[in-house]
């Protein structure tokens, strides 16, 4: 692998969608947070941006191969340190999430996602045919199974949950049976009951007010109902930046991070959004386009993997702040306040970029 | 480097396009959900979100002061704070109900009683919790803004009255609006609002009541103000003005001197009540704030019934001031001579039965006449008068007089008293008039009942030849009404000399009341609770004694004022009731001439602006250049011996 990375090779295309969002979200958490005792996050969140530019540039200079080639050494010592969470980490809000790395708070969980893509990457590119075989399925799924559950011991449903469509959109590359999805949604589907008694007391009361919200209109329910009433009184132009009642008298819940595009879409209104999301959608259909011009198909499940995870969060959250998903606590990648989620973004994205730059080695 | 890489499979373009048909769909899917609420429901959910962020605090009004006849402050307001409860959550309230008891000090039991009983109100509609807020309930509350956002202190104006009850009846007192009241209302008042009870408080409501304004804030997600709308401001209720002059009602308690009973002083001439006292009274200062209900219990139970107002609701037998009525009904109707005259042993039998006169132990007042009758108020010669003129006529004259109805007071709940006859035993007793019942009621017993008020009224308008002014406490009250009963010179002539011998003739009965220089007449009176035969029986006591009564007025034609007084079981009239009326109008001719002097002074100060004339008058021999006439008035002048 001699060739070498340039920078002009990079996605600039991706990059400025990327940037595009970022200074999106500086100016709504300042517009949050600016009169109350958090003014000033978003430098903090810039701090973060450029960290994570700096991490993304050295991750996409790694060869894509080698970091591949470690797969199963990356996999042990995600598992390890989600181990270390659950012995020694640091509670906070209820849930053991953090463990401290050079004087820091790292989320362990946030490294394991970005472990995950890279170990299914892996698994699925060594599959040597273009139906993706029941054994194979089966040795994908303890694979994320594992974290999975280690994760949900924290627990952090949501996160855990951010596993599941890596390794489905993996295994549906991969060449899933059409026989074997269906088998297994109607398993899966037979295990809902099941898992509805593993759930923790405050996860089953998010989904039952999910849907009710009406019963408690102050716990959960009053979150979504305030972030639907700031949706929607932002109509078609929005309040203005700075001026929306909701988000500015703190109506809206956790409205520099989680719920920050319920702010969004209140000061900026539909337009806003409108922008906002296609912005989302052209960043996820050039992840695909990247995945499509991969040089190979671990590069190309690189990718998707990112895209996937991505996605996922951009589809949970957003749907949340609309009140069509239960809130579960998933911030909205590039736009919420937050320094292991962004440094993940980041990351992953150094994933693609290196297999972008590399699309014509050979 | 590892074999897996090497791959010479081709990608799955296929299936990486269908996901990218699927990132399409996911985010039309969100901005379908977007559009649907900014757009269709935007409506909406701005309403909810201008509920959300704003809140409306109501700005009471204060209620009108009430100002004596000289604009000396009767009845007032002093800041206070209220604790408002809101109800917009009815779980969150649940929640924190044990906590908020315990937070403003106040029992569990009680605050959930209240929570229940304004059930029935909108949501939105806030509670007062505690009407009273003490400085631990108000740093409770500031320090519990962001946790306890359904406690807010609202700034009410609290009536302030005097204390221990001075006035309390005739100023009545304050209460949170009833729920038949806000019905009757038509919207005008709203619950929780403070409105007039009793007294004038009730019959002036309307002109000493606000009305309130609303002030919109912006409130954060804690319910802490960070920003404030437009207001209305309150309008304060207006002033009212009293006729009552604070030194005779002073004078007035003073001396009743925590005696029950009652005094009413009035000017006959225009219907202005002066001063006007019952008691027992209550503190109309613990109405207004909540009334615990044993507070409220034992004041209506209390046997000494310290919320009636006497001086209009007691409706108590008149006793010898009734023979002020008789004497009127003998002139008038000249039934009865008017020279009859009677022997009085001390007692008398008329239809068979034994009646006494009070002087029965002294062996009688001898030969009466009318004056002396009166003025000694011998039972005998009115028994004997009242045998003679018949039920017919004694009820006859004593309505006309203005007795057995109400005068019309501005003030609500008055009581007509009853000047019973032949038609009103049959009609409400359904038995027939026993010709003995007649003899009662010729000295003021019996049936026969009046207030203190009435007797003022109608004393004050027989001395000024039957006109009767509608007694008032409203000093701006305009067209004052009246009715007249117009009584002959000579009767008036011989009724007002009779009633000066009562105070001012050697024997009368009130003579130890008499004032130097003031033609101060009256009319005593005592009425019986029992019967002698019943008091013997039951071997008398306090609550049996005889009522007192004293209606006194100055001069003794058309009359400046009137003063009657009724002192519950006072025994004597003379003794107990005259002293009062007397000490009253003393104190009103003190006054008077206070006030005259002070006239004097100002017609002579006004004498000395305009020095032309006085100075063109002295005419000194000396040379004194003289102003001209044209000079404006200018400084007074300095002259010796002023």
């Amino acid at each position: 692998m001699k060739a070498s990375a340039k920078i002009r090779d990079l996605d600039w295309w991706l990059l400025a969608i990327v940037f595009a969002l970022c200074g999106i979200s500086l100016l709504q958490i300042h517009s949050a947070t600016q009169n109350s005792p958090l003014a000033g996050m978003h430098w903090r969140q810039m701090t973060w941006i450029l960290l994570g530019l700096v991490a993304m540039l050295i991750v996409s200079r790694i060869d894509y191969h080698t970091i591949l080639d470690q797969a199963p050494l990356l996999y042990l010592i995600g598992l390890a340190a989600l181990v270390a969470v659950l012995v020694v980490g640091q509670t906070r809000f209820g849930a053991k999430r953090w463990l401290p790395v050079l004087g820091a708070f790292l989320q362990v969980s946030e490294l394991v996602k970005l472990i995950i893509i890279i170990l299914l990457a892996r698994f699925f590119s060594e599959v040597r045919s273009d139906q993706l075989s029941l054994p194979d399925l089966a040795k994908a799924a303890v694979l994320t199974g594992l974290p999975l559950v280690l994760i949900l011991l924290q627990p952090d449903l949501g996160t855990a949950l951010v596993l599941v469509p890596v390794t489905v959109v993996g295994a549906f590359l991969a060449g899933i049976q059409w026989k074997h999805a269906v088998a297994l949604l109607v398993l899966g589907a037979l295990m809902l009951p099941i898992g509805w008694h593993v759930l923790k007391p405050y996860q089953k009361e998010r989904i039952e007010t999910f849907l009710r919200p009406e019963e408690d209109p102050r716990g959960s329910g009053y979150q979504i109902l305030q972030s639907k009433i700031a949706v929607g009184s932002g109509g078609f132009w929005g309040k203005g930046i700075g001026r929306g009642s909701q988000n500015q008298g703190g109506f809206v819940p956790v409205r520099y991070s989680d719920f920050i595009m319920a702010a969004l879409a209140e000061e900026l209104g539909f337009a806003g959004v409108l922008v906002t999301l296609l912005l989302f959608m052209v960043l996820l259909l050039r992840l695909v386009q990247n995945a499509q011009r991969a040089n190979d198909r671990a590069g190309m499940f690189l990718v998707m993997g990112v895209a996937a995870v991505l996605g996922f969060h951009l589809f949970v959250n957003v749907a949340m702040v609309i009140g069509y998903m239960p809130v579960t606590g998933i911030p909205l990648p590039l736009l919420s306040y937050g320094g292991s989620a962004t440094l993940f973004v980041f990351l992953a994205l150094g994933l693609v970029m290196n297999v972008r730059v590399r699309r014509f080695v050979n | 480097m590892s074999y897996w890489f090497e791959s010479e499979h081709k990608l799955p373009q296929s299936r990486l396009a269908i996901v990218s048909y699927v990132i399409v769909g996911i985010v039309g899917l969100l901005l379908l959900g977007f559009w649907k609420l900014q757009v269709i429901d935007a409506d909406r959910y701005t309403l909810l979100a201008e509920r959300n962020r704003i809140r409306t605090i109501p700005i009471i009004a204060p209620r009108g002061k009430m100002l004596d006849r000289e604009g000396r402050v009767l009845v007032d307001n002093y800041p206070s704070f209220s604790v408002l409860l809101l109800r917009d959550d009815p779980e969150e309230l649940e929640r924190n109900l044990a906590t908020i008891a315990e937070g403003l000090s106040m029992p569990l039991e009680e605050l959930q009683r209240e929570v229940e009983a304004a059930g029935g109100l909108p949501k939105f509609h806030p509670l007062i919790v505690k009407p009273e807020a003490s400085q631990a309930d108000i740093a409770f509350i500031e320090s519990h803004r962001a946790d306890l956002p359904l406690l807010e202190m609202l700034m009410v104006h609290r009536r302030r009255y005097f204390q221990n009850g001075f006035l309390a009846h005739a100023s009545g007192y304050v209460g949170e609006v009833s729920a038949q009241q806000v019905e009757a209302s038509n919207g005008r008042l709203r619950p929780g609002d403070i409105v007039g009870k009793s007294g004038l408080e009730r019959q002036y409501n309307d002109v000493l009541m606000g009305t309130d304004g609303l002030r919109r804030a912006i409130v954060n997600s804690v319910g802490r103000e960070v920003g404030r709308l437009e207001q209305t401001d309150a309008i304060p209720g207006k002033p009212i003005e009293l006729t009552i002059d604070y030194d005779l009602q002073v004078m007035a308690e003073q001396a009743l001197a925590g005696r029950k009973g009652s005094v009413v002083a009035l000017d006959p001439r225009s219907g202005e009540i002066l001063a006007m006292v019952s008691h027992p009274a209550p503190d109309s200062n613990v109405f207004a704030v909540r009334v615990p209900s044993e507070e409220w219990k034992r004041l209506n139970e209390d046997e000494d019934r310290p919320l009636l107002n006497r001086a209009i609701q007691a409706q108590l037998a008149p006793g010898s001031v009734f023979k002020i009525f008789m004497a009127a009904a003998i002139l008038e109707s000249k039934a009865v001579p008017e020279n009859l005259t009677i022997f009085c042993p001390g007692y008398g039998t008329f239809y068979g039965r034994q009646f006494r006169c009070h002087t029965f132990d002294k062996g009688g007042h001898g030969l009466v006449d009318f004056h002396k009758a009166v003025v000694q108020s011998c039972d005998i010669f009115f028994y004997e008068a009242g045998k003679r003129l018949g039920i017919d006529r004694i009820s006859y004259y004593a309505y006309q007089l203005g007795l057995g109805r109400k005068t019309g007071i501005d003030l609500p709940s008055e009581e007509s008293g009853l000047v019973p006859s032949e038609d009103w035993k049959k009609r409400v007793l359904k038995q027939p008039w026993y010709p003995g019942e007649t003899i009662s009621v010729a000295i003021g017993q019996g049936a026969t009942t009046t207030t203190p008020l009435q007797l003022a009224m109608t004393i004050g308008g027989i001395a000024s030849g039957g006109v009767f002014k509608q007694p008032h406490l409203l000093k701006t009250k305009q067209n004052v009404p009246d009715f007249r009963f117009p009584l002959a010179e000579h009767t008036t002539e011989i009724i007002t000399n009779a009633m000066y011998g009562v105070v001012n003739n050697e024997g009368g009965t009130a003579a130890a009341s008499r004032l130097e220089g003031i033609e101060f007449c009256g009319k005593t009176g005592s009425s019986q609770l029992i019967s002698n035969e019943g008091r013997k029986r039951i071997g008398g006591g306090r609550r049996f004694t005889d009522n007192a009564w004293f209606v006194g007025y100055a001069p003794r034609r058309n009359p400046e004022i009137v003063v009657a007084v009724l002192v519950e079981h006072g025994e004597h009239g003379s003794t107990a009731a005259a002293p009062v009326a007397r000490d009253i109008i003393k104190r009103y001719y003190e006054k008077k001439s206070q006030r005259g002097q002070q006239q004097y002074t100002v017609e002579y100060k006004r004498f000395e602006v305009e020095p032309d004339s006085v100075l063109a008058q002295v005419k000194p021999a000396g040379k004194i250049e003289l102003r001209g006439v044209e000079t404006p008035p200018g400084p007074a002048v300095a002259r010796p011996g002023r």
